[in-house]
């Protein structure tokens, strides 16, 4: 037995939605206080592979490793597992009826059987951590939507997970509201969260990550350091790909 | 002056009647409420062979008429031996009936409450039962308040038909007084309709006034935003 598994390791994933194969072998690993963005055209199973992970979706085949626990063991308590890896949505999935403090709060007390006042205390803690305490006491339908997703980190975070999974967390936001949420994806990782990102922010992928992984039609294209990534990739796909997205978000340069 | 004497004379048996009647909604539609809402889940998050019992359960209630539904169960469990006063039967017949139509009410609003939130719920480890429980049914009870309303009245109304089993709610009161006084019929009838219409209003004001209380802060619509500021 190696003395420090990966965080996250991945193993040749497949996922099919009827006859559609959206993931075609997958495998990858993650490190601790490593963070890894995933990057693809749309509909290549990026966020697909990221609720495999977690396994609201489970895949068909393959093995999910997290910390050294297999989550595609049929016997593993994955509520519990789910603990450790905070997810951060796209369209945020706040808890609609629940004002900003609540939803940090909920899973304190309802999962992880914390008293009231501890409970309140750390999520308060939680939504500081974000920017966010004098907001303690708003609904997300109050919120921006910036706040609405700081919010959303607040909330995995206070489960004190092992990994954050990031499903495009800023692409539903108005462009000056992405910033904000940037900012705190960033302090998280130099701050050493181990992360799995998926997301079009170039300049994010450029300034924080350890390797970005190309993914395209289910599989893997490429993988590598973002200096390799965006100054010679070894693949035209690659390359034309990121230039898309450079001429849409205009990131690369930062 | 003798017409207002015969609805005074009249008030004490149609007010012990309505408190029948009362007791009877509250019956029908709490049955109606417990087996609806699980149901509802039922049918969202249930297997194939669930989803189908339910869905030929709904139909068939809600394609019987109500009176034919309390004959059913009077007659039907004297028929298998079983015994069951009228009040029984009634809350069954019409209780069951109600849930099928109910759980239309929050299967709808299950639906539009969205995968997303069970998904955030159990992202952060909660189980199915704890998210139902914490993070779905306080939604969808806030969203079913509007149509549980309209839910009410019918049922309320409904109450009525248990005259054909010879319960002595309101109706049957009146009928009896009619009877009994060899009275204008059209008079208790009337005073039976006023007393249906206050307790359909006033509940309609309870559901309303509940509505209120617990709506989600941030959802107002545009008007009741710009009527705030006005005042």
């Amino acid at each position: 037995m190696l003395s420090n598994p990966p965080i996250l390791l991945l193993k040749n994933i497949h996922k099919s939605y009827g006859t559609e194969e959206v993931l075609k072998g997958v495998s990858f690993e993650l490190n601790k206080g490593e963070t890894k963005v995933l990057i693809g055209p749309s509909g290549t199973g990026k966020s697909t592979l990221l609720r495999c992970i977690n396994q609201l979706t489970p895949p068909d085949q393959g093995e999910v490793w997290l910390n050294g626990t297999e989550l595609t063991d049929s016997k593993v308590d994955i509520n519990k597992a789910r603990q450790q890896m905070g997810m951060v949505f796209q369209h945020f999935n706040l808890f609609a009826h629940l004002d900003a403090l609540n939803n940090v709060k909920l899973g304190l007390t309802k999962v992880k059987g914390m008293n009231e006042e501890e409970a309140k205390s750390k999520a308060i803690e939680e939504l500081e951590r974000v920017g966010l305490s004098t907001q303690a006491s708003s609904y997300p339908a109050q919120l921006s939507g910036g706040q609405q997703q700081r919010v959303g980190i607040a909330r995995a975070l206070a489960m004190d997970p092992k990994l954050m999974l990031f499903d495009e967390p800023t692409s539903a936001l108005d462009p000056e509201l992405i910033g904000e949420v940037l900012e705190v994806m960033i302090d998280l990782a130099e701050a050493g969260m181990t992360m799995l990102v998926v997301t079009h922010e170039m300049g994010f992928a450029r300034s924080v990550c350890d390797e970005i992984i190309f993914l395209e039609n289910g599989k893997i294209v490429e993988q590598g350091s973002p200096r390799q990534f965006f100054e010679s990739p070894e693949h035209k796909r690659t390359q034309g790909f990121l230039d898309k997205i450079s001429e849409l978000y205009g990131g690369a340069e930062r | 002056m003798d017409n207002l004497m015969l609805i005074w004379d009249s008030l004490p048996a149609l007010l012990k009647g309505m408190l029948v009647t009362l007791q009877l909604t509250f019956a029908f539609l709490g049955l109606g409420f417990l087996v609806g809402i699980s149901i509802a889940f039922g049918q969202v998050y249930g297997n194939k062979l669930i989803k189908t019992v339910i869905s030929v359960y709904e139909k068939i209630f809600r394609a019987i008429p109500a009176l034919v539904l309390l004959f059913l169960f009077y007659f039907g469990a004297a028929f298998i031996g079983i015994k069951l006063s009228a009040f029984i039967s009634a809350c069954l017949a019409m209780g069951l009936r109600s849930s099928a139509y109910q759980s239309q009410i929050f299967r709808g609003a299950i639906q539009s409450v969205g995968k997303e939130q069970m998904m955030a719920s159990r992202s952060i480890g909660m189980s199915q039962f704890k998210s139902i429980i914490y993070v779905i049914l306080p939604q969808i009870l806030r969203l079913s308040i509007p149509s549980w309303t309209n839910e009410f009245a019918i049922v309320l109304k409904d109450t009525s038909l248990v005259y054909a089993l010879g319960i002595t709610e309101m109706l049957r009161q009146g009928r009896y007084i009619i009877a009994r006084t060899y009275g204008n019929s059209l008079l208790i009838y009337i005073t039976a309709a006023v007393i249906y219409f206050i307790l359909v209003f006033a509940g309609s004001k309870f559901f309303g006034l509940l509505e209120k209380k617990f709506k989600i802060p941030g959802y107002e619509t545009k008007e009741e935003k710009e009527g705030v500021r006005a005042v």
